[in-house]
C-alpha cells in the first residue's frame, strides 16, 4: 500500500530535498514511524516529547485536516497522500 | 502634515548613529528571528519556521540600543504614521512601502459608553487605516518593505479578504507583482477592492484554513515574499504600531481593558507585545492590564477553549458572517490564549445577529461603520460588561479592525429601507407624521 508525503521545506534537510516520499502504512502514525526509519532525526521535529503531534505542526491526508479525523490513528488506503504543514498566520 | 521617507529621519542622525556602532547597517535594531517554542535564532531571512520544533519565529531587537534611541519626545516629533514607533518595527533601513500607514484616531465613545454601561470607553478606529481601510495596512506596510529590504519583486498572501486588499494595493504603489489567494465565498466588496489594483488573484473553492495549506506549500516551491507564511516574523510586528498608538493616544498610558477580535489571534498577542515594549523601555509606566478576546460563534475556537480554561484549541469548520475573523484553525491560537490568561483577560463569542446588532450600535452611537468583525468585538465588549467581567467603572478601548463598506452584504436587509415618495412637499409631511 504506498501513500504520498509531501515534506515541508524545514524539513527536507534531513530527506536530502526530496519533497514528495512514498511509504507504506497503515495510519499517519505508522507513516512517521517509517519516515523515521528512513529519515532519522524527522519523528522528534513532528512529535513532542509525550509522543503527540507538535502543536505547530498540522498534518493533513487527502486535504483532511488530521485533527477533524482520527489524528495519529487516521487510516491511510492505497494513493492518500499526506501533507505536513507549519501552521501559518491569519489574514 | 506627511512627510516622504527621506524626512522621517534626519539623515545625519541616522548617520551618527551607524557611525557610532549604535545600530547595525544590515540589520537596524533587529538582532534575529528566533523560536518561540525553544529560543534557537535564525538569521533575518524570509523564514517563519524552526526547523526542529516548527514553533513560529518572532523578530527579537537590541532593546539596550533602541532604549538609547526611541522615547516620548523623539516620537512626538516624528509624523502621523505608524512609522513614529520604526525602531521597534522590523525593517532595517528606512522604511519604503506604506509611509502614511496608522496613526488612526482614537475616539472618545461617550454615547456607545453610556449604551454600554461603562464610564468610559475609545475606539480605536482603524475603519480609516490608509490606504484600504483596515488594519491589515500596518502588517503589509512592514512585510513589504522588509520584502523589498530581502530583494523580493513578487509578494504574495492567503486572505480572508482585508489582507488581499492591502497587499494587492501596497505592492501596486511600491511596483511589485503581487499573487493574492482567497476563499471563494468572499463578501463582493472585498473581491473587488483587490481587483481593482491588478494583482493575480486566485479564488479557491474552500474555506481559509484549506486556502492557508494551499499557500503554506506553493510558498514552499515559489521563491515569493508571502506576507502571512515566510514573511510572517515581520509582517505580524506591524500590529504591534496599533497598540504603540493606543497607549500614545491615551497620554502616554495602558488602557485598562483593551477588547480585541481575533482570527488567528495574531493581532491580540502583538498590541499585548506593544504594551510590554513600551513599558520596558520606559515610555509608559507599568500598570495592570487585561486583554480580552473577541470571536463570533459560527468561528470560536479561542474564546471556546478560554472558557474552557484549556491552553489549547480544538479546531473548528467556520460558519459565521464575519468571514474575516473565520479561521478555524488559528495560528495564534494558542498565544493569544495564554496571553487572556496571563493579563486575567476574558473572551466571549456572539452570533450573527449580535454581531449585525454590534455594527449598528457602533454605527448609531458613534458616527462609525465597522465591518463585520466591528461588530463582534462591540458585541463581545457589550456582553463582558453585562456581565460584569469587565466593571462598569473602569475604562475600555474597542480595536475596531476594518470598514463597513467592504461587508454590505453581512447587514443590506437589516438595516431598514429608505423611504420613497414623491417629490412633493405634502407626501414629505405625510410621512412624517405617520
Amino acid at each position: 500500500m504506498s501513500t504520498k508525503v509531501r515534506i515541508p521545506t524545514p524539513l527536507r534537510k534531513l530527506t536530502n530535498n526530496e519533497e514528495l516520499v512514498e511509504i507504506s502504512a497503515a495510519t499517519v502514525g505508522e507513516a512517521i514511524a517509517e519516515l523515521q526509519t528512513r529519515y532519522p532525526g524527522i519523528q522528534e521535529r513532528l512529535v513532542d516529547e509525550s509522543g503527540e503531534i507538535r502543536r505547530f505542526v498540522n498534518v493533513y491526508v487527502n486535504e483532511e485536516d488530521i485533527r477533524f479525523l482520527q489524528n495519529k490513528d487516521t487510516p491511510l488506503k492505497d494513493n492518500d497522500e499526506i501533507s505536513i504543514i507549519p501552521a501559518i498566520a491569519g489574514g | 502634515m506627511r512627510h516622504d521617507s527621506s524626512t522621517f529621519f534626519p539623515a545625519p542622525q541616522l548617520v551618527f548613529k551607524q557611525l557610532l556602532g549604535l545600530m547595525s547597517e544590515e540589520n537596524g535594531y533587529m538582532k534575529a528571528l528566533k523560536c518561540r517554542e525553544c529560543g534557537r535564532e535564525y538569521p533575518l531571512t524570509a523564514n517563519h519556521v524552526c526547523e526542529f520544533d516548527f514553533g513560529p519565529l518572532e523578530v527579537a531587537y537590541d532593546y539596550d540600543l533602541i532604549r538609547n534611541s526611541l522615547n516620548r519626545e523623539v516620537i512626538s516629533r516624528r509624523s502621523n504614521s505608524m512609522w513614529r514607533y520604526r525602531e521597534l518595527l522590523p525593517v532595517a533601513k528606512e522604511p519604503t512601502v506604506g509611509l502614511q500607514v496608522g496613526y488612526t484616531p482614537l475616539v472618545k465613545a461617550d454615547r456607545l459608553a453610556k449604551r454600554l454601561g461603562i464610564r468610559e470607553l475609545w475606539i480605536k478606529n482603524d475603519t480609516v487605516n490608509y490606504p484600504t481601510l483596515s488594519f491589515k495596512d500596518r502588517v503589509v506596510s512592514v512585510a513589504l518593505s522588509r520584502s523589498k529590504e530581502l530583494g523580493f519583486d513578487t509578494v504574495a498572501c492567503a486572505s480572508t479578504g482585508n489582507l488581499a486588499n492591502s497587499v494587492a494595493a501596497n505592492a501596486a504603489s511600491a511596483g511589485l507583482r503581487a499573487f493574492v489567494f482567497i476563499p471563494a465565498d468572499l463578501e463582493q466588496g472585498k473581491i473587488v477592492n483587490s481587483l481593482v489594483y491588478g494583482p493575480e488573484v486566485i479564488s479557491i473553492k474552500g474555506h481559509y484554513d484549506e486556502v492557508n495549506r494551499l499557500c503554506a506549500e506553493i510558498a514552499g516551491k515559489y521563491s515569493w515574499a508571502f506576507v502571512n507564511v515566510n514573511m510572517r516574523p515581520y509582517y505580524a510586528e506591524g500590529s504591534k504600531s496599533m497598540g504603540f498608538e493606543i497607549m500614545e493616544q491615551l497620554g502616554w498610558e495602558i488602557p485598562k481593558h483593551t477588547i480585541v477580535c481575533m482570527a488567528s489571534g495574531s493581532l491580540l498577542t502583538k498590541i499585548h507585545k506593544s504594551y510590554q515594549e513600551f513599558s520596558k523601555l520606559g515610555i509608559v509606566d507599568e500598570s495592570k492590564y487585561h486583554i480580552h478576546g473577541a470571536q463570533a460563534t459560527g468561528c470560536s475556537p479561542i474564546t471556546a477553549a478560554h472558557k474552557s480554561s484549556l491552553d489549547f484549541f480544538k479546531p473548528v469548520k467556520p460558519d459565521t458572517i464575519a468571514k474575516s475573523l473565520a479561521i478555524g484553525t488559528p495560528a495564534d491560537g494558542f498565544y493569544a490564549l495564554k496571553v487572556m490568561r496571563e493579563t486575567a483577560g476574558h473572551g466571549d463569542d456572539v452570533t450573527d445577529d449580535e454581531i449585525r446588532e454590534g455594527i449598528r450600535l457602533l454605527a448609531e452611537c458613534e458616527g462609525i461603520f465597522a465591518e463585520t468583525a466591528g461588530g463582534v468585538t462591540v458585541g463581545v465588549a457589550k456582553k463582558l460588561i453585562a456581565n460584569g467581567l469587565i466593571p462598569k467603572d473602569d475604562s475600555a478601548v474597542l480595536c475596531i479592525t476594518g470598514n463597513g463598506l467592504k461587508t454590505l452584504d453581512a447587514v443590506a436587509g437589516h438595516v431598514g429601507r429608505a423611504k420613497e415618495i414623491r417629490p412633493s412637499l405634502r407626501e414629505f409631511e405625510a410621512l412624517l407624521s405617520n
